[in-house]
């Protein structure tokens, strides 16, 4: 089995799935309708991008494990997401902080994907780029509106920022396995698109009105299992069905 | 016509009657999911490709076309899920896009400019959200005629 290959597609789907997840959460719970829809949308194809990464993550495995089986039957810390995706939903801003902060980095990502020498994950994210752009956009879009709005919208989306921004050293974080992806073409270095990053964020804050947060000490260990307790709580929830009658088909 | 042509033309016909689940007007072939109708060696497949990763009738529409070759005796036809080209509006037929505009849905424009009324034509409209009923659609709204329409997103 290849296992660098192995171990980047779960760190990529299960980005798709966390994050997909806990935008389900908001389903029949956001501020409009219209948000309502869009954010089940976001989960939508997040959960359909997972599906498509840890299917091939199960074939390249080789054991019979499929995209069901490695979302359902691992527990937290075998999950390789970054810390970034399984922070709780908070309030509408922090959820849309969280997403702009995921879809800018993952626009950039799956672009580079798009070109890898693996052709089935580039195929992957060829098509996933496309739906990555709209999230990007929507998004940039939420962040303009609440930054440039009200002294509570803007406080609130300051306080996404805060809260968030600690775990963008871990967003980038290129472990053994990735390194190895790169060095044979598969994926792109993530340290290679820190600096595009910063500038795409750094200038939808400035249509905002607002500033890059300062520099902090970032919390690492997504990649490697260490995670917050929030992924247990909600992976607990998310996977109680299939653990309880785990022979059952629908 | 030789038995492959015949196969391959039965094939067609077959699909060419099943509906998009969510949007029944609208056949899978004008919507350009169906990539390819293959024929070699004896072997003969359809290939399919997805809207959108996550859309859920992406399932729905394999059984479909399941239930629509097995109906016409064409038990043995393959059917593969295709990635590359990724599905893009522009695949959708000439005739597809008539057909969604008589159903009231704006058919999708390459230019992103303001979508026209599917009731009165009117370009005076403007978009309520992004994202729609279902994953290809935005919602959108008429200011003349007060009509809110799905509008086909071009992606």
């Amino acid at each position: 089995m290849d296992n660098s290959l192995f171990c980047s597609l779960v760190q990529l789907g299960d980005d798709c799935l966390v994050l997909g997840q806990r935008l389900c959460e908001w389903c029949g719970r956001a501020p409009t309708i219209e948000v309502d829809l869009s954010l089940s949308n976001l989960a939508l194809d997040m959960i359909g991008q997972a599906t498509l990464l840890l299917d091939y993550a199960g074939e390249v495995e080789g054991s019979g494990r499929n995209a069901d089986r490695l979302a359902f039957h691992r527990d937290a810390e075998q999950f390789r997401n970054a810390l970034l995706v399984e922070q709780p939903n908070g309030d509408f801003a922090r959820t849309i902080v969280r997403h702009f902060l995921y879809a800018t980095y993952a626009e950039a990502l799956f672009e580079q994907l798009s070109h890898s020498r693996d052709d089935r994950l580039a195929e992957i994210a060829a098509k996933t780029v496309k739906e990555l752009r709209y999230h990007a956009e929507y998004s940039a879009d939420w962040i303009v509106r609440l930054g440039d709005g009200t002294a509570d919208s803007r406080s609130r989306i300051l306080d996404g920022l805060e809260w968030h921004w600690r775990f963008i050293d871990d967003l980038f974080h290129d472990d053994e396995s990735w390194i190895d992806c790169a060095e044979r073409g598969i994926v792109p270095l993530r340290q290679a698109l820190r600096t595009d990053f910063e500038q795409a964020v750094g200038a939808v804050l400035a249509k905002a009105g607002l500033v890059m947060p300062e520099k902090v000490r970032g919390v690492e260990g997504g990649r490697g299992g260490r995670h917050s307790e929030h992924l247990s709580m909600m992976l607990a929830i998310m996977q109680v069905l299939p653990r309880a009658h785990p022979a059952a088909t629908w | 016509m030789n038995a492959a042509n015949e196969v391959g033309a039965q094939i067609a016909k077959a699909l060419s009657q099943v509906p998009d689940p969510e949007i029944p007007a609208v056949s899978i072939v004008e919507l350009g999911i169906v990539r390819e109708i293959g024929l070699k060696d004896g072997l003969s497949w359809v290939s399919i490709t997805p809207t959108y990763t996550g859309c859920p009738a992406t399932d729905v529409i394999r059984q479909n076309v399941r239930v629509a070759l097995d109906q016409a005796g064409l038990e043995a036809v393959e059917i593969r899920t295709v990635l590359t080209p990724p599905w893009s509006t522009e695949m959708i037929t000439l005739e597809g896009r008539e057909k969604l505009l008589r159903y009231g849905i704006a058919p999708p424009e390459p230019a992103s400019g303001q979508a026209a009324c599917p009731r009165c034509g009117s370009r005076n409209t403007m978009e309520i959200s992004r994202f729609g009923s279902t994953p290809c659609k935005a919602l959108w709204q008429c200011i003349e005629c007060r009509e809110p329409f799905d509008r086909f997103k071009c992606h």
